[in-house]
């Protein structure tokens, strides 16, 4: 073992294995990223172009007025969520956050299925007054302001 | 007046960190020993000055002075005492006030006690602080002033966020801080080192205990806080690769490979370079958490304000201070001098593995939680979670685990494998049978198993290094590396039987009706109205047994608090030798029913007693190290004292 470190070199041996271990992570951490990265989508993003069955995304956008129907089991909802152009019905099996309501803003974490509904894992809702989701923030800036008008009241 | 004497203090406090930074300078020519008689006292002073700055401003928390614009802005009259102090430092103002004066108390503590060092060196390393310290104060004076006074002053202050109105509020901050914090000592050291050009063994020692003792806090911060958001935010989940949570995760990896590699420098006068490099790192780690929390570019509970001119602030400090460190270290590492020769197979080469996988898994964790801000520059929103970092760090924290378990029992300089070739065939063996036993238990991936089978190496190794010891004898430190080792093999037993064991129901449930969940069966006996200090809540009274055992009652509730008005679920948990029962208790359906989350989650806990265990071994050792010097200095003056005499007589 010792012979292949010439003692002379040794300092640049171990920079060099140095080097090799975080450029290694480094592009391993590239390569899952941009794999394993979940993508924040808008309604009508996702209608045009659904991802990957197998790919977790966000989606995040207004629950529409109405929609709202609780399954017999009591714990399972199915909601549409819309950003005024277009609307994608949503799954989610649990507890929901307290600011979670038809008419107020959501982001559902989760993957896309075959026929069109996005199953939930997760909601993130608004919390309260200084902590709003921050995909949500700029949503209400950048989307219609009718939709907030119109769903929002 | 009290906000006024604080303010006054706080800005004293910022004079003598200038004062203590240029004497520092200054005193380093010739002809300047006068001035540098300065830099001690100065440290000394301006951490009593903090500390004073800090007691007023918990003072006017505590009598909920409400013209003082944070008190206004972040406290209640109607909430109890412990709460009022502890909101003090759940602001964005009182969090940075309190890290200057623990910044400043670290200082005033190295230039009270610390005196192995040349007196240059340590002059350089307390210029170095007073600078770091000062762009802290600027901050704080400028851009955060937590003493802001209101007016007019309002009838009722606005509250607290209630997610923060907990118990692990009060010690969750103050904990991390000391940890972040700590780290500066270690940059201070790492940066007068450079600059006079001594990288010693002696460096190593010196900053050795404040690095452990840095990391005791950040790791005793870590397990709090991960707890915390097990029982508080009701997903049963502990640790979620929130920003916030890699933010504390990433000094941790840069200090635990830190005391390592001086551990190397300290015995054996190896790994100069590396070790004042990871010194340069820690802090940066502390630095950018802080700046990825405070400046707003992450929501969270933690981001108390968005507020772009602190975000750019904070960046700015970060740039000068890592920058300038980063560009004395290239333009000085080349003069630091190769340190000792060591064999590859020796506990030296075992060290490097384990701080270039700990380098790595810190690499991926900056590259996964900076990802989402690059992307967001190009207008593409992506979040990485779960998938991303568990099985990439994985990959590297396996092998090092592997690395752990026969690091300790090598001689340092050079070994053969054949000296250890006994505790090797145990601890392969204890691996190798656990991963069968686990392996034949039907539906668990591949991490768990790997996970589980680590856990048993690393269990039966960390012990090894103690055998043929008299256990009287053993230096505290070496005890300290062998509960740290065992915690870590603890910690990853509970995180793989978790993930892989965990039982979960969610059902709407009547009242009277039971529920099974793994082996408890669960009756919901009755939903009542409470109504706290400052919420009211629907509370779920549960009656648990455990495989037709005693019934054990739980309360989880829905609390409304209504200052700011908000709801939060209260979880309720039991805990057994053997996991713990979590619940939670959501809304009535519309038919009368109750929604009801119970999880049954074996040996969850070893996750935090692992981590507990881990600080109490960084402590042991930390304390084995203080003492020692407690003794040396003792004999020191004994002798001394003892030349005095012969002298005069």
């Amino acid at each position: 073992m010792t012979a292949a470190f010439k003692p002379k070199h040794q300092r640049l041996v171990l920079v060099i294995l140095a080097l090799l271990a975080i450029l290694a992570a480094g592009a391993l951490a590239a390569w899952a990223l941009k794999n394993q990265a979940s993508y924040f989508y808008i309604p009508s993003q996702i209608v045009s172009n659904p991802p990957d069955p197998d790919r977790g995304v966000r989606l995040g956008g207004m629950v529409k007025v109405g929609s709202l129907k609780t399954a017999p089991d009591g714990v399972t909802m199915h909601f549409l969520v819309d950003d005024g152009k277009a609307e994608v019905p949503v799954t989610f099996a649990g507890i929901a956050p307290d600011l979670f309501r038809e008419g107020s803003g959501v982001v559902a974490e989760g993957h896309m299925m075959k026929d069109g509904t996005f199953v939930a894992s997760n909601l993130l809702a608004k919390h309260d007054e200084n902590y709003v989701p921050r995909e949500l923030q700029d949503m209400t800036k950048q989307q219609a302001r009718e939709t907030v008008a119109e769903t929002t009241k | 007046m009290i906000a006024e004497f604080g303010l006054a203090a706080l800005w004293l406090a910022a004079a003598l960190a200038a004062l203590q930074l240029v004497a520092a300078w200054l005193g380093q020519r010739p002809g300047g020993e006068t001035l540098a008689l300065l830099v001690r006292p100065a440290a000394v002073t301006q951490a009593l000055l903090c500390g004073v700055a800090f007691v007023m401003l918990l003072w006017v928390f505590a009598r909920t002075d409400l013209s003082v614009l944070l008190v206004a802005e972040n406290s209640h009259s109607e909430k109890p005492l412990i709460y009022k102090i502890a909101g003090a430092w759940g602001n964005h103002e009182g969090s940075m006030l309190l890290w200057v004066t623990i910044m400043a108390v670290a200082g005033g503590l190295i230039a009270l006690i610390e005196h192995r060092l040349p007196e240059k060196t340590m002059l350089a390393t307390l210029g170095a602080q007073a600078f770091v310290g000062l762009g802290f104060y600027a901050f704080l004076l400028f851009a955060s002033n937590p003493f802001a006074r209101l007016f007019p002053v309002p009838a009722e202050g606005q509250g607290m966020n209630p997610l923060l109105q907990d118990i692990g509020l009060a010690m969750h901050p103050p904990t991390l801080y000391c940890g972040y914090v700590g780290l500066s000592i270690a940059f201070s050291f790492a940066v007068g080192a450079l600059l006079t050009r001594n990288v010693t063994p002696e460096f190593a020692k010196v900053m050795r205990p404040w690095v452990m003792g840095a990391w005791m806090f950040l790791t005793v911060g870590i397990t709090a806080g991960s707890y915390w958001a097990y029982y508080e935010l009701g997903w049963g989940g502990w640790w979620f690769w929130d920003p916030v949570e890699n933010a504390s995760l990433m000094p941790w990896l840069a200090a635990t490979a830190l005391f390592h590699s001086a551990s190397v420098l300290a015995s054996r006068d190896a790994l100069r370079t590396w070790t004042v490099m990871l010194g340069v790192v820690a802090f940066s780690m502390s630095m950018i958490g802080t700046f990825l929390v405070r400046s707003g570019i992450l929501t969270s509970v933690h981001a108390f304000a968005v507020d772009p001119t602190r975000g750019t602030f904070i960046l700015a400090l970060l740039a000068i201070n890592i920058g300038g460190a980063l560009a004395l270290f290239a333009a000085r590492a080349g003069t630091i001098a190769e340190g000792e020769r060591f064999a590859a197979l020796s506990r030296e080469g075992a060290l490097v593995i384990n701080n270039v996988a700990l380098s790595a898994v810190l690499g991926i964790v900056l590259l996964g939680t900076l990802y989402p801000l690059v992307t967001e520059a190009f207008s593409v929103r992506v979040s990485v979670g779960p998938p991303y970092f568990n099985p990439v760090s994985a990959i590297f924290v396996f092998p090092m685990l592997a690395v752990l378990a026969v690091g300790p029992l090598l001689r340092w300089r050079r070994d053969r494998l054949e000296r250890i070739k006994g505790p090797l065939i145990a601890i392969g063996a204890a691996g190798i049978v656990v991963l069968l036993a686990a392996w034949l238990m039907a539906g668990i991936a591949l991490l768990q198993l790997l996970g589980l089978a680590l856990a048993a190496v690393v269990a039966v190794s960390a012990f090894m290094p103690l055998r043929g010891r008299s256990l009287k004898r053993l230096p505290l430190p070496v005890w300290g590396m062998a509960i740290a080792h065992f915690g870590i093999a603890v910690a990853l037993f509970g995180m793989s039987v978790d993930s892989a064991f965990t039982v979960e129901k969610l059902t709407a449930a009547d009242v009277g009706q039971s529920i099974n969940v793994g082996p408890w069966q669960v009756r919901l006996t009755a939903v009542e109205p409470v109504a706290g200090p400052n919420w009211t809540a629907l509370s779920g009274r549960l009656s648990a047994s455990y495989k037709g055992g005693p019934a054990h009652e739980l309360v989880p509730m829905s609390r409304t608090f209504w200052a700011p008005p908000q709801t939060t679920s209260e979880s309720a948990l039991l805990t057994r030798w053997n996991g713990q029962l979590y619940t939670v208790i959501g809304g009535g359906t519309a038919d009368g029913r109750w929604q009801l989350r119970l999880w049954w989650k074996p040996f969850v806990t070893c996750i935090w007693l692992g981590g507990l265990l881990i600080a109490l071994g960084g402590f042991l050792a930390l304390v084995g190290r203080v003492a020692a010097d407690v003794r040396r200095r003792v004999a020191t003056r004994k002798i001394a004292v003892r030349r005095a005499e012969v002298a005069t007589a």
